[in-house]
């Protein structure tokens, strides 16, 4: 890889090059953003703890809207890197844009482009090179049978347009996502940051190998039913992640799509013990969205079992006559942050007493929309525990669970802490973004399968 | 593309990549993709892609690794493979299999997909006077609160060119339309869709056929507000061939990819309860199930000529009269497991390295009617496009939704009922397979997610209309 230095000081100049570029080229009655979606990324998979694949990906990505006679057109293209060759290629996007405007319906909805300000954020780290990465990501997992994916480098978004408007965010980040195998069992483990380091690398890998352990224990056999049931963080922030799934946006509620219409009706509620809202203080996105519009630090969605808004991007507040909050188009969480409850961790077994501790669920999926149930599996470590005590691993078992029960009346406590899931998508681009999630406790749990 | 000074640029970089490697590859991709929305009669969206770049691929000390580049000049690809052969030697030392040159095979040829119109005569005019007539013709009544009419385009040049001496160019027009209606009234809601899916030209933005189909969703999103919940219970089930691709796609295609057998998927989308060992004993379903893999079939959306490792794809069966025969493997997984495979090493695009992915899995027809099937049922219910999905990391367990059921009394058709689910464990789930039609349908999806770093992928799925013998049902909330 080139160094993350000059990785983000030439897209830097390059798109500044560029950029101008295409908006010196603008008409009369024209105006445009740009946006810019960049990375330099070592990616390494891993499978039985050697390396299955390995592959280095650079790619710019440009992307122009064009307004003109009230119409809306937006193309993309992947840009080499060489100022000229990307200059006649935007060019070439700028008039197909120009020639699709021609032929397009006006477009009521649009919101015009307008100056939202100035930012710029980087973030340095310290990543090591394949050479040295490689030998430290396996010895500490020697005699693991490890799979996982590792991805590291510079991931950058930036966004200018023809009103004047500048946005620029670099990161150096990684991280290795990782599954530690003994036959059918297995134990997730995620390490993540901004600087390697190798002991703490073995840190988490010696902790998923205690997990791991557990699961030597007979497996019981639980039959579906409802249980008294412990997500742990990354299980709950999995259940959360649905509501990014329409739940939370205006549109999807406007336009009948909302497994939250009954929520947003007052037909339900939920429980007084939950609160979370975006919180872009946790550092994982950018605050800026595609139109350059910045987000307030943090903005609360549900207080103590309330709805107190929805995502609300200011193309949705323009059709529906709402107020919008810098939402993405997809109006789904980006930075989401749950608020902690009282249960400390070493509390965590006896409060559940009997029933089951579930460490990861799988496949989510809506399964009646309209009573927002959500179906997944249980995987990895999940165990049956009876008095405060692991009896052992489970089979997997399928639930089917409303989140207006296991978020309203079922819930029964939140963890006193919280763990940082950070986004670990890689279609199309490494993702930005992320969550920090308790763990939650919940009664009468459905398992079906 | 271009393609003469692609080539000529290629074999340079083979060229000077051969200096330290084993052996070279080089995909070129180009790909252009024109999503179109009109809601509500309002333009939604008009977003248009064009994404190329290239994968340098190369074979050192055993161990094939990768670098993407969008930047094609002869320099950026030579900077390219220096990425690719330094990363790739370093891992080497660590690799999990060992290769040859041998899973990269020396061919030459074409592909041109199926159409009648190519993609790029095709005017964007015509494209939306389709969509506004689909979004008008949805409105009938004011309980239908959004009609939205979607065409995505994808115009796709491959190249694959190897210090070998492989050299291939294959050329895709691709559709995928999707017409939504959703219904609400009160708390209710609910929505119908239609989508046609494939390698066409222009010959897919037919305005008469869209505004049918928009009728249809429409009414049936109404039919469906005002009609009970499915019932519960285990009953016999009919699911039609837009719900048998799901069925299909999750339940046989994941769990036969070789390389998930092999392990790779674990932290991912999971391993599969398949096993090596299982390749020609397992009884996969009943006798009435053939499965075959099939890159062959015209306008079905995964036809191809060549997978990415340059091998020619051709049909194979894999599951025959219920026995599994056969796996969904590349040249790279029938090495290392030893067990015949497919055609399927594919990538999603020039930036990801090709993994074992479906292509066009069908299941073969039977020699039913869909009255015949009917027939059969006493106690039932016919269930038709997927709503949801949710299957376990070793394909066992899974519970499938659809959008619209039709319950089935004394072998007749009889009431519309909303929110029908049903779950099931795999083998024994089609093992209760009882019928199956004659008249096969293609469908078809670009968003089958897999893979580290992820990748989505089109695959096709030709199925006719299969009956089920006592599967659990059920519906919504009352």
């Amino acid at each position: 890889m080139m160094s993350a230095c000059d990785f983000m000081a030439h897209v830097r100049s390059h798109f500044d090059g560029v950029a101008s570029h295409v908006l010196g080229q603008l008409a009369a009655g024209e105006a445009a953003t740009l946006n810019l979606s960049a990375e330099d990324t070592l990616y390494l998979r891993f499978n039985a703890n050697r390396v299955r694949q390995n592959t280095d990906v650079r790619q710019i990505g440009l992307e122009l809207q064009l307004q003109a006679q009230g119409r809306t057109v937006e193309q993309s293209c992947m840009l080499s890197g060489q100022h000229e060759a990307d200059c006649a290629a935007m060019t070439d996007v700028l008039q197909a844009c120009r020639a699709e405007v021609a032929v397009l319906d006006v477009d009521p909805n649009q919101v015009p482009i307008v100056n939202h300000g100035h930012s710029a954020e980087e973030f340095r780290g310290v990543l090591l090179p394949a050479n040295d990465l490689v030998p430290a990501i396996l010895e500490s997992a020697q005699g693991c049978d490890l799979a996982g994916l590792y991805a590291g480098g510079v991931v950058i978004r930036a966004n200018r347009n023809s009103a004047g408007q500048s946005h620029w965010f670099a990161t150096e980040s990684f991280f290795l996502d990782y599954s530690l195998y003994d036959g059918a069992k297995a134990a997730k483990g995620s390490y993540a940051g901004a600087r390697w380091d190798s002991q703490q690398w073995a840190s988490s890998v010696q902790r998923t190998m205690l997990l791991l352990e557990k699961l030597k224990r007979p497996t019981v056999d639980v039959k579906p039913g409802q249980y008294r049931t412990y997500l742990a963080p990354r299980a709950f922030a999995d259940l959360l992640g649905m509501m990014g799934w329409n739940a939370l946006s205006a549109a999807a509620w406007k336009q009948g799509r909302s497994p939250f219409k009954k929520l947003l009706e007052g037909e339900v509620k939920l429980s007084a013990l939950l609160s979370f809202g975006e919180n872009f203080g946790l550092a994982l996105t950018p605050r800026f969205n595609s139109q350059g519009e910045v987000s307030q630090s943090t903005l609360a969605l549900v207080e103590a079992g309330a709805l107190r808004s929805l995502l609300v991007s200011s193309r949705t507040a323009k059709e529906y006559g709402l107020t919008g909050n810098a939402a993405e188009e997809g109006e789904g969480p980006r930075a989401l942050d749950v608020a902690c409850g009282t249960l400390a961790e070493a509390d965590i077994l006896q409060a559940l007493g009997t029933g089951l501790y579930l460490s990861n669920v799988h496949y989510l999926n809506w399964s009646d929309p309209v009573s927002a149930r959500v179906t997944g599996m249980t995987r990895y470590a999940c165990f049956w525990v009876e008095n405060g005590e692991i009896v052992g691993p489970i089979n997997d078992l399928r639930w089917d669970e409303s989140l207006f029960d296991a978020l309203g009346p079922k819930l029964l406590a939140l963890t006193d802490w919280a763990e940082i899931d950070p986004a670990c998508e890689t279609y199309y681009r490494r993702a930005l973004g992320g969550s920090r999630v308790p763990g939650a406790l919940v009664d009468g749990w459905t398992f079906t399968l | 593309m271009r393609p003469q000074q692609d080539f000529a640029f290629a074999q340079g970089a083979l060229a000077y990549a051969r200096e330290s490697a084993e052996w070279a590859g080089l995909r070129y991709s180009s790909e252009t993709t024109a999503s179109r929305c009109i809601r509500n009669d309002m333009p939604e969206k008009n977003e248009t892609s064009h994404d190329a770049g290239a994968m340098c691929e190369v074979l050192v000390e055993g161990h094939f690794g990768y670098a993407a580049t969008a930047d094609t000049s002869a320099q950026g690809l030579q900077r390219a493979f220096d990425r690719a052969i330094a990363t790739t030697r370093t891992a080497s030392a660590y690799k999990a299999y060992g290769f040859t040159p041998e899973q990269r095979p020396v061919v030459t040829g074409q592909y041109q997909s199926a159409r009648v119109q190519p993609l790029n005569a095709t005017c964007l005019a015509d494209i939306t006077d389709c969509l506004r007539a689909a979004s008008a013709a949805m409105q009938g009544s004011d309980l239908v609160v959004n009609r939205s009419a979607r065409a995505m385009t994808v115009q796709t040049e491959l190249a694959y060119y190897s210090s070998s001496g492989t050299a291939i160019h294959q050329s895709f027009d691709m559709v995928n339309i999707e017409l939504a209606a959703t219904a609400a009234q009160g708390l209710e809601s609910q929505t119908r869709t239609w989508a046609h899916t494939g390698q066409f030209g222009g010959e897919a933005f037919d305005r008469l056929r869209w505004v049918a189909q928009a009728q249809r969703v429409a009414a049936e999103a109404l039919e469906l507000l005002r009609a009970d919940n499915c019932p519960t219970g285990a009953m016999d089930l009919i699911l039609m061939p837009d719900q048998m691709m799901l069925q299909i796609h999750e339940s046989i295609g994941h769990p036969l990819e070789l390389d998930r057998i092999l392990g790779d998927e674990r932290n991912y989308a999971g391993w599969s309860f398949v096993k090596p060992a299982d390749f020609g004993v397992l009884r996969y379903g009943s006798p009435l199930m053939n499965v075959s893999f099939d890159p062959g079939v015209r306008h079905e959306l995964a036809s191809y000529a060549f997978d990415d490792a340059g091998n020619p794809a051709r049909r194979e069966l894999l599951i025959e009269g219920g026995i599994l025969r056969r796996g969904l493997g590349s040249l790279e997984s029938q090495q290392r497991s030893g067990l015949p495979g497919v055609a399927n090493f594919r990538s999603a695009s020039w930036n990801r390295a090709p993994i074992d992915r479906m292509a066009n899995l069908n299941l073969e027809p039977g020699q039913s009617t869909l009255d015949e099937l009917i027939g059969q049922v006493e106690n039932g219910v016919l269930m038709s496009t997927n709503r949801s999905w949710s299957i376990d990391d070793y394909r066992n367990k899974f519970q499938f939704g659809c959008e619209r059921g039709q319950l089935i009394r004394n072998g007749k058709l009889a009431q519309v009922v909303r929110n029908p689910n049903y779950r099931g464990v795999t083998v024994d789930f089609w093992s209760r397979l009882a019928g199956v039609g004659k008249e096969q349908v293609a469908y078809g999806t670009p968003y089958c997610g897999k893979g580290e770093p992820s990748q989505v992928i089109r695959v096709g799925h030709a199925s006719p209309a299969c009956l089920f013998k006592g599967v659990q049902v059920f519906g919504g909330a009352a």
